[in-house]
């Protein structure tokens, strides 16, 4: 009996089953083996143990990628995670005039394919032409070449990143609405201003969905990938390597120097620092997010 | 019955939140806008100053959108219309696989009771945290050995397993579908097929919308995959083939290429406009209780 369900379980489940078996977890497993060996794809792989890892240790170009990639992800995250509360504030307002054009204004760029917003931003940041540019001239300011000058690369890659930060908004916005009313209410009643208000009822009350924010930007930020490719192409890692990231050094690995062997112990890498990142985030949450009972 | 930031009723407290976004919602159009704007004028006023939002005389502007536009579409080295069909192939048969099969495979995590059920929609749930540039070595390494590199397949073949997101979205709609209906069927003789064709599936329309839309986008917005996996610019998506204006030697005036960037995300963007709602309450996921 138990086991015919079982079997009509798995039955049901196949399509995935075999999906995840056939193109994750053997990729998986296979990734694992390759990052023991030196592997130059058209030949077979040679094992070599523990020498790709070891490798790492004194891989200088890495260790940029690395720096560069904690740097954009230790300034993007935090930025992103308050930004998309604060926005989700003001929307919740009550009787707020043309609500819901703001709300599409803010997640309309989460739906912009990358490729094209990155033509985009390179517009906008163009040292001579750029809107940016104009604007600030407009105000008698000489703004800087943003994406050609190595102190400023940087900070324009974090704002286009914060601008897809429409789908956590909107995902704080929905939690708010089930923040319950009256415990406005009650702080009205006690005198408590806006931002007492702000920081002792919904960041509190929204804490479990600023934790998934922190952890969906973090896995993110860690992939940084097609908007610095895009826009370094032909000058490789930006300015002063600057935008030089972390899946850049990845894909160059795999595709253009073909190491499959190296490139699968540097995929093992990002995962495992992604994942400790993850741990990270729920250990240190664990007494900040409130749960409520439901 | 809405929390709020400000004292209920403070008109102040309204309109400076109404000036806040104000300000933020320009600063989030701005650029498609002037995307727009620049795609407009001719090559030496798109780059020239000023920030005017239409070409000078306002006059020239159809002509010198059909002259934009045209020449971005009847480019000789970039083959627009052929990438365009490519995009669309890619994404009729990716998505209709990944709705055909998230709709069964969610069945299964919802609607038949089995032991091994929780402990296999846990690895679901943690598929979902694997990072894409892990798998790029080994997939590579798979589809070449398949002799798929350099076709379509990649692209698509793997979406008729199911994704593990869409899967999630569509067992929260299912659980949310009364199991009475399910047992009155069963009496009447129907199989657990019979249930999920005939009831499941008709109540699941708008979650499956859902799951179309978002894989629609997905598909028509991916680079990374397409960029790895298509060698001859003749199998080009649209993502993909945006990118050459870009590498290309030379330099790509200005306004073609902000008329190209339009023509890319212009598709996704009416696809939203026109089915608003369901996408907003997908994204956040409260539409599917219904």
């Amino acid at each position: 009996m138990s086991a015919r369900k079982t079997i009509t379980g798995l039955a049901w489940i196949s399509p995935w089953l075999v999906g995840f078996i056939l193109f994750m977890a053997f990729p998986l497993a296979m990734s694992f083996y390759y990052s023991l060996t030196d592997y130059r794809l058209l030949e077979s792989p040679l094992w070599v143990g523990l020498a790709n890892y070891q490798r790492m240790l004194t891989d200088q170009t890495l260790h940029l990628a690395l720096r560069n990639t904690f740097l954009y992800a230790a300034i993007s995250i935090p930025l992103s995670v308050t930004i998309a509360v604060v926005l989700a504030s003001l929307l919740n307002t009550p009787r707020l005039p043309w609500a819901k054009f703001f709300q599409m204004a803010i997640f309309l760029p989460t739906l912009v394919p990358l490729i094209a917003s990155t033509m985009v931003w390179m517009w906008l940041f163009n040292a001579e032409y750029g809107l940016i540019n104009r604007l600030l001239s407009t105000l008698g300011i000489d703004g800087p070449a943003w994406l050609l000058d190595p102190n400023w690369a940087l900070a324009a890659l974090v704002i286009i990143g914060l601008w897809s930060v429409g789908q956590a908004v909107i995902l704080c916005l929905t939690a708010l609405k089930q923040v319950p009313t009256s415990l406005y209410e009650a702080a009205d009643i006690d005198g408590m201003g806006a931002i007492r208000k702000f920081f002792s009822i919904t960041v509190p009350m929204i804490s479990p969905v600023i934790l998934f924010n922190a952890i969906t930007l973090t896995i993110g930020a860690f992939q940084i990938f097609v908007v610095p490719y895009v826009i370094f192409v032909r000058d490789k890692g930006g300015p002063g390597q600057k935008g030089f990231f972390y899946t850049m050094y990845l894909y160059d690995n795999t595709f253009i120097y073909q190491q499959m062997g190296y490139a699968s112990a540097l995929a093992w890498l990002q995962l495992l620092i992604i994942l400790a990142l993850t741990g990270l985030m729920f250990l240190v949450s664990r007494r900040m997010v409130h749960y409520r009972s439901a | 019955m809405k929390a709020t930031l400000f004292h209920r009723g403070s008109g102040f407290g309204r309109w400076v939140a109404f000036a806040t976004l104000l300000v933020a919602a320009t600063a989030f159009l701005l650029p498609l806008v002037w995307m727009l704007a620049t795609s407009t004028k001719p090559e030496a006023q798109a780059a020239g100053g000023g920030v005017s939002l239409l070409p000078e005389p306002a006059s020239i502007l159809p002509a010198q959108v059909s002259d934009n536009y045209g020449k971005v579409w009847n480019d000789d080295s970039i083959n627009f219309p052929l990438y365009l069909r490519n995009t669309l192939v890619v994404a009729f048969l990716s998505v209709t696989g990944m709705v055909i099969s998230s709709a069964v495979v969610a069945y299964g995590f919802s609607r038949v009771e089995w032991r091994g059920r929780g402990f296999f929609f846990t690895i679901v749930l943690a598929t979902m945290m694997i990072p894409f540039p892990v798998l790029m070595a080994p997939l590579f390494v798979l589809f070449s050995k398949a002799g798929w590199i350099g076709t379509l397949k990649p692209l698509w073949v793997p979406a008729w397993f199911g994704g593990a997101f869409n899967i999630f979205l569509l067992r929260q709609f299912y659980r949310g579908i009364p199991k009475e209906l399910d047992e009155a069927a069963r009496i009447d003789g129907c199989s657990h097929w019979g249930i999920f064709w005939r009831i499941i599936l008709p109540l699941s329309k708008p979650a499956l919308a859902v799951v179309a839309l978002f894989h629609f986008i997905y598909v028509w917005n991916d680079f990374l995959a397409p960029l790895i996996f298509l060698t001859h610019r003749d199998q080009f998506t649209l993502a993909l083939g945006l990118q050459l204006y870009q590498s290309k030697a030379g330099n790509t005036p200005w306004n073609l290429l902000m008329a190209a960037s339009t023509m890319v995300m212009g598709p996704v963007l009416l696809l939203f406009m026109v089915t608003q709602q369901t996408f907003v309450r997908g994204v956040s996921g409260d539409g599917l209780k219904e």
